[in-house]
C-alpha cells in the first residue's frame, strides 16, 4: 500500500534531480540565517557553487552545541509572522534545542507521517491511540498530526496513566498505537496483571520509537501484546517522527530522502563511510522552510542497507539505530552498548521486561551491574534454578560484551517503571 | 499432598514483614517458616493453614510466590528421631533438597519437612517403612 506511490518508488535519477533542487533552496534559505551565514563565511562556502550532490561532504557539519549556540532562533530562515508551530528537545544539560515550522512545514511533515504509517498498513479505518507524550517532545503531536492527515480515529492519550490507557483500547477498540518501547514493556505487564492477555486487547500494530530498543525486544513485544511492531526514527532537530519508518517487510527503515540527504560518517574522523559500514547518521532537512539545517550529526549509529527493499520503495532503508554515539560505555576499555545487554536479556522468559543497567568502580575496577527482575510466572520456588538463570545471564553477557557482569536478581517491581523514555542506566563512576 | 508456599525475596531488611504482612492482612496463619539464603536474594518457605489462599494474596500484591510440593512425615520428639526416618531415606539413595521442622504443640512428636523430586515415591518409602506422613489438611491444622 502507498499514499504517494510516484515519489515513493521514484527512480534514483529522479530523486537526485529533486534532492539537488531542494538542497540549493534549503542553502540559499540557510544562507539568510545568521547562524548559517556565519558559518558559510567562516568556512568560505559560495553556497551558489554547491551544483551537485557530491559537494555535500564538503559543507561544515552542524552539531547539537551549534543548535544551542544559535538560542533561541539564530537558525530561523522565515519572518517570525510565518511561524506557527515549534517544539524543544528536552535540555537536559544547559539549554533546549528548539525547532520551528511554517504551515506548509506542518503540513508536509503531517504528510510524510501519513505516508509512513500507510507503509505500514494502517488506513482510515484503524483507532490510532497515541500513547507518546504531547507538548514540546515532537512525538506525541507528529504522530497526531500524520494519523489525522491519513483518516484514522485518534485518540490523544499521551504517555502514562497505564490503567487509563488500557480502557481506552478496550472501550475504543485501538488497531494502532504509538508507543516507547520501554512503555510497551511495561504496559504488557500492567495489562497482565489486570488479568487481562495483552493480545485480547486486539491491538494489530505498534510504532516504536524515542529510545533504541533491540530486535529481541522487538520480538518479545510482538509476542507478549500479539501485534506487528513497526521501527520508527526521527528527531526534533529533523521535524521529529517520521524521518525513517519501517514497510511491511518489518526490514529496516526507509529513510524518506525526498526529505532528507543522510550520509553515514566515522564518528572520530568525520570521514563518509562506504554503504553497508557502521557510523553516525549525518541527515540535512531539504524540506523545511522555516529552518534548515545541514549536514546535522545526529549521534545516532547505524548502517545503510544498500540492497533494494521487496516493497518496492527506492527510499534507501537504514538499520534499527543501534546506540548514540554518546550511549557508548566504556566498561574497563572494552565498548558496550545498553542494547546489546538488552538483546540478552529479551531473549531470556525468566526475567521481566524491565532492566537497569549500573555502573561503580571498585578498587580501580569498573564493574557492570546488571539488574533484572525475576518474572512471577517463571518463578519455580527453586533455589538452584535461579542461581542457574543468574549463570546463565553472566555468560551470555559476557560472550556478547566480554565484560564480566555482575547480576542482580530483584524482585518484580522493584525497579521504577518507564512511562515514556526510559532510564537504564546509572553512571556511579567517579572519574 | 501437602504445599508450601515458597517466595523469591531480595536480601533487604523489611521483607518478612512485608510478606507477614500481606498473610496476616488475609487471615492466613502460619505454621512454620524457613529462609534459604543466596547472597543478595534468598527464598522464604512457609507453611501455613491455607496455601492456596495464601499464595494468591502473595501473588496479588505483586510478590513472586509459588506452591511446592512437600513431604511432611511424623517423627518422635525424641533423641533419634530424626535418625530413623532419614535412615530410610538415605537406604533408598532419595536426596533431601530443603528440609525443616517444627514440633507439635501438647504432644511428643515433631514434624520433618522436607523437598525432594519424587514427592509420591518418597511418601510412598516412608509409609511402608511405618512412618506416619502428614496429608495436606492434616498439616494445616496441626
Amino acid at each position: 500500500m502507498f499514499w504517494n506511490k510516484d515519489i515513493e518508488t521514484i527512480g534514483r535519477k529522479a530523486l537526485e534531480d529533486l534532492q539537488l533542487k531542494k538542497l540549493s533552496k534549503a542553502l540559499k534559505d540557510a544562507a539568510s540565517t545568521p547562524f548559517y551565514n556565519k558559518v558559510f563565511k567562516d568556512n568560505k562556502v559560495n553556497v551558489d557553487r554547491i551544483t551537485s550532490l557530491d559537494h555535500l561532504k564538503d559543507l561544515p557539519l552542524t552539531s547539537k552545541a551549534d543548535l544551542r549556540l544559535s538560542y533561541p532562533d539564530g537558525m530561523v530562515a522565515v519572518p517570525r509572522r510565518e511561524i506557527v508551530r515549534m517544539h524543544a528537545s528536552s535540555g537536559t544539560t544547559g539549554k533546549s534545542t528548539v525547532i520551528f515550522y511554517t504551515a506548509k512545514d506542518i503540513a508536509e511533515w503531517a504528510d510524510l507521517i501519513a505516508r509512513s504509517m500507510v507503509a505500514t498498513g494502517t488506513t482510515p479505518d484503524d483507532v490510532f491511540q497515541n500513547m507518546m507524550g504531547y507538548g514540546l517532545f515532537t512525538g506525541g503531536l507528529g504522530l497526531h498530526y500524520g494519523a489525522e492527515r491519513l483518516g484514522c480515529m485518534v485518540i490523544p492519550s499521551s504517555s502514562g496513566n497505564s490503567l487509563k490507557q488500557i480502557q481506552l483500547m478496550q472501550d475504543f477498540k485501538t488497531s494502532v498505537i504509538h508507543i516507547t518501547p520501554s512503555y510497551a514493556l511495561h504496559l504488557a505487564e500492567v495489562v497482565a496483571g489486570q488479568g487481562v492477555r495483552p493480545p485480547d486487547l486486539g491491538v494489530k500494530k505498534a510504532y516504536l520509537g524515542a529510545e533504541p530498543y533491540s530486535e529481541e525486544t522487538r520480538n518479545k513485544l510482538e509476542e507478549q501484546w500479539g501485534l506487528d511492531a513497526y521501527n520508527s526514527y526521527g528527531l526534533s532537530e529533523m521535524n521529529g517522527p517520521g524521518v525513517a519508518f519501517e514497510c511491511e517487510k518489518k526490514s529496516g527503515m526507509h529513510l524518506w530522502e525526498d526529505f532528507y540527504l543522510f550520509e553515514i560518517i566515522d564518528p572520530d574522523t568525520c570521514e563518509r563511510l562506504p554503504d553497508g559500514e557502521e557510523g553516525e547518521l549525518v541527515i540535512t532537512h531539504i524540506n523545511r522552510e522555516a529552518m534548515p539545517i545541514i549536514r546535522y550529526r545526529t549521534r545516532d549509529l547505524t548502517r545503510v542497507i544498500p540492497e533494494p527493499c521487496p516493497c518496492g520503495r527506492t527510499h534507501r532503508r537504514i538499520e534499527r539505530i543501534k546506540g548514540r554515539t554518546d550511549d557508548m560505555l566504556i566498561v574497563g576499555g572494552v565498548n558496550v552498548f545498553p542494547s546489546q545487554i538488552e538483546s540478552v536479556l529479551m531473549k531470556v522468559p525468566e526475567v521481566g521486561n524491565n532492566y537497569q543497567i549500573v555502573l561503580d568502580r571498585h578498587e580501580n575496577l569498573d564493574r557492570l551491574h546488571v539488574r533484572v527482575e525475576l518474572y512471577s510466572k517463571m518463578f519455580s520456588g527453586d533455589m538452584k534454578e535461579l542461581n542457574r538463570l543468574k549463570e546463565r545471564l553472566s555468560e551470555e553477557l559476557r560472550a556478547l560484551i566480554t565484560v564480566n557482569p555482575r547480576i542482580e536478581l530483584l524482585e518484580p517491581g522493584s525497579l521504577p517503571p518507564s512511562t515514556g523514555k526510559a532510564v537504564r542506566v546509572i553512571d556511579n563512576r567517579k572519574i | 499432598m501437602p504445599k508450601q508456599i515458597s517466595i523469591f525475596a531480595e536480601n533487604k531488611p523489611g521483607k518478612i514483614e512485608k510478606i507477614a504482612g500481606i498473610l496476616g492482612d488475609n487471615g492466613i496463619n502460619m505454621r512454620a517458616i524457613t529462609i534459604s539464603d543466596s547472597g543478595d536474594y534468598g527464598i522464604i518457605k512457609i507453611l501455613v493453614d491455607k496455601p492456596v489462599d495464601g499464595c494468591n494474596a502473595l501473588k496479588a500484591a505483586g510478590v513472586a510466590a509459588t506452591l511446592k510440593d512437600i513431604v511432611a512425615v511424623r517423627i518422635d520428639d525424641s533423641p533419634g528421631g530424626l535418625h530413623k526416618a532419614s535412615s530410610v531415606l538415605a537406604k533408598n539413595d532419595i536426596n533431601v533438597d530443603d528440609a525443616y521442622g517444627f514440633t507439635i504443640r501438647g504432644g511428643n512428636e515433631a514434624v520433618f519437612v522436607f523437598q525432594v523430586k519424587d514427592v509420591i515415591k518418597t511418601e510412598k518409602i516412608l509409609v511402608e517403612a511405618g512412618f506416619g506422613v502428614v496429608g495436606d489438611q492434616e498439616l494445616y491444622l496441626l
